[in-house]
């Protein structure tokens, strides 16, 4: 088990510091720091002098060690647009996408089990052809497209008169196809002070219907890839021996599913899912554009646009962090789940 | 009446070229405490008849016709919930490949208690208690230990014998083994075929041995079936069968053994291979590769091609055949020296 955490901390600082590198060249050909940071009027000698001092002339390798070396202590420099450390900019907005991911984590685990289970015990019944068809959609369709749609629907509200509005069954048929909107869709709306940069959204109604529609947004392309997973790990569980013999056993079927065979469809679903949760992070940075959501995605995109690079790097990195150490989780999650799993530093 | 009477049984595959019939008309009785065995090449049917018993074939499979009674009830027709009552605690099964047997994330303990839980009212602690108790009686060294671990940590043999632990369980009446040593090593086999003879005798357990080890069949069988392309060709007393076959394809399977052959020649074979259930040639299914199906013009007999053989009894046995009717019917005082060139050897058997 020791070995194991050892091997794995040696694998995330292998993974961090070609990330590190990556970031790091990309820090060095991405535009012109000095252009962004002083006015048009500043003449050319003092911009040359500027250069010098922000050591932006040092060779590759001795601009990369300076990095590395304060990166090993979270410090990636000041973000050009905010003016204070990248850190605190990146640790003041993480909060926010660390809720949003977590309550599409929450929907994803809520629905996408008992739907790719129901949907892998009756693979012929009208509802799971339907779960199969509306997934397919939800893959397809990009996650900015779901948002402006949600958007239009709950937030503005869609008024649909085909039926005649001056008769009672005719408004009555309008309303049913019309929304009224009104569900929030900008920001994060009220926030509880938790502790240091930590504001939730999970301590009030209210804060909670601002999670509503980015995070069903960000599930809906998750949330089809973990049904169609699930239902597939466990239509080859079920035709397993091990889930015969518990037939042949005179076991309850809801035994049979339940304890035989969803156990060992989770299985890989942990692996694959533990990644995918992590690969979130990533996503938010379109729904939180569209929504406005204050978090780091929303943060990337501003700083790309202002060139703010060690804003950018320092997002790579942290994003990367967050990478590794879901990875890491997972893998321990996986080793004790699965009994035929053992702990070990040594090659498998 | 006898334990477990299974009659005219057809059982089909829907697939979408069709249906492919792999069981047709399928009989037979097994009697309290008596010990049958099915043999067969692959293909032939053997593992479908095992599963049918319990009514645990697996869509796109079904039953098409037929009965099964056991203990005088039908259970073609039985409700899921009473068949659920009966297996595992009336008619147990074991597996032929003891690695994919076991639930791989469930300890052994878990996977036996909950089997008891399923067909008694009865407490944890008694559960586990008897569980040990029949791993005693499959002679697994340190059983206390073995309940608290998972299946990979025991080796195949061992897992076999849990397997056989947990079939014996409830003390069921019949115990259905669907090839259950031909996954293991030649060393571990004869050990789990004594095993199992052994706790059969002992408990007084009826056996379905499904195999296709002639060898096996007549040391543990009282009596045998054949299976091709998804009939029973010949039935009767094993060692009538081994001893002295009526039907061609039992007798090409006998002298197939190793045993028959001479010393530095070829082993013997029958030529061809068993066709496919969805494309079973008419008539007779074996004809085309039976060699006396040829007259002495040396063309195949019209009803070996065209005319599905009913049973004759011959001696103890059933056999479908028409070559071996027209020998019972002429009352062919020769008849037993048609089969010309194998019967001196299979004595030596």
């Amino acid at each position: 088990m020791i070995a194991f955490l050892i091997k794995r901390l040696f694998h995330a600082f292998l993974v961090m510091f070609i990330i590190s590198v990556i970031s790091f060249a990309i820090q060095d050909n991405l535009g012109d720091p000095i252009q962004q940071m002083v006015g048009q009027s500043v003449p050319d000698s003092e911009r040359a002098e500027l250069r010098e001092e922000l050591g932006l002339n040092d060779p590759f390798m001795v601009q990369y060690l300076r990095f590395a070396k304060n990166a090993m202590h979270f410090d990636f420099g000041y973000s050009y647009f905010y003016g204070e450390p990248t850190i605190e900019v990146v640790l003041r907005h993480l909060p926010a996408t660390l809720e949003l991911v977590f309550a599409t984590t929450v929907l994803i685990m809520l629905f996408s089990v008992p739907i790719g289970v129901y949907s892998a015990i009756k693979p012929r019944s009208p509802l799971s052809r339907l779960f199969m068809g509306v997934s397919i959609v939800g893959i397809s369709i990009p996650v900015f497209l779901t948002a402006i749609v949600l958007i239009q629907i709950f937030a503005i509200g869609v008024q649909f008169t085909p039926f005649p509005v001056d008769t009672g069954w005719g408004s009555w048929l309008n309303g049913l196809l019309s929304t009224d909107g009104g569900m929030p869709a900008y920001g994060r709306g009220d926030v509880v002070h938790v502790v240091g940069t930590w504001s939730t959204n999970f301590a009030s109604l209210e804060g909670l219907s601002y999670l509503v529609l980015p995070s069903i947004s960000l599930a809906s392309i998750m949330l089809p890839l973990f049904i169609r997973l699930i239902r597939a790990e466990m239509l080859e569980v079920l035709q397993s021996d091990y889930v015969k013999f518990a037939k042949a056993k005179g076991i309850s079927m809801r035994r049979i599913y339940f304890v035989h065979a969803l156990k060992n469809t989770m299985l890989p679903v942990i692996t694959v899912g533990g990644v995918q949760i992590g690969t979130l992070v990533a996503y938010t940075i379109l729904t939180e554009t569209v929504f406005q959501w204050p978090g780091v995605g929303l943060m990337f995109l501003d700083a790309i646009e202002r060139s703010d690079i060690p804003l950018i790097v320092t997002y790579l990195m942290i994003v990367g962090l967050i990478f590794v150490i879901t990875n890491t989780l997972v893998d321990l999650i996986y080793g004790l789940v699965n009994p035929t799993v053992k702990l070990t530093g040594k090659p498998a | 009446m006898a334990l477990l009477e299974v009659s005219n049984l057809d059982v089909r595959f829907a697939l979408r070229q069709g249906d492919v019939k792999a069981l047709r008309d399928v009989s037979f009785t097994l009697d309290r405490g008596e010990r049958l065995g099915i043999v067969g090449e692959s293909g032939a049917g053997k593992s479908v008849a095992a599963f049918t018993i319990l009514n645990l074939i697996a869509k796109p499979g079904y039953i098409a016709d037929g009965s099964i009674r056991f203990d005088g009830r039908e259970l073609t027709t039985m409700k899921p919930r009473q068949l659920q009552q009966i297996r595992g605690n009336k008619v147990s099964m074991i597996f032929q490949d003891p690695m994919m047997t076991l639930n791989p994330v469930l300890t052994i303990g878990e996977q036996m208690i909950e089997c008891l839980k399923a067909h008694r009212r009865i407490r944890r602690r008694d559960a586990r208690e008897i569980a040990l108790n029949k791993l005693h009686q499959v002679y697994i060294p340190s059983p206390e230990r073995r309940l608290d671990q998972y299946p990979h940590e025991l080796s195949g043999g061992m897992r076999q014998r849990i397997i056989i632990a947990i079939a014996l369980l409830l003390d069921p009446d019949v115990i259905v083994a669907d090839e259950p040593t031909t996954a293991l090593d030649v060393t571990i086999q004869a050990e789990i075929m004594e095993l199992l003879l052994e706790l059969c005798e002992k408990h007084n357990v009826a056996l379905i041995l499904i195999t296709h080890d002639l060898g096996v069949v007549s040391q543990v069988t009282q009596r045998m079936l054949v299976m091709y392309a998804g009939r029973v060709i010949e039935q009767g007393p094993t060692r009538e069968i081994i001893n002295d076959a009526e039907h061609p394809y039992t007798q090409g399977l006998i002298n197939a053994l190793p045993q028959m052959a001479t010393p530095g020649q070829r082993l013997n074979q029958i030529p061809g291979s068993m066709p496919s259930l969805a494309n079973t040639p008419p008539g007779c299914a074996f004809h085309p590769r039976c060699s006396f199906s040829v007259d002495a013009n040396g063309e195949r007999r019209r009803d070996c091609r065209e005319v599905i053989p009913t049973f004759v009894r011959s001696g103890n046995c059933d056999v479908a055949c028409h070559m071996v009717r027209e020998l019972v019917e002429r009352h062919s005082p020769e008849h037993d020296a048609s089969d010309n060139g194998p019967s001196e050897k299979r004595e030596a058997l």
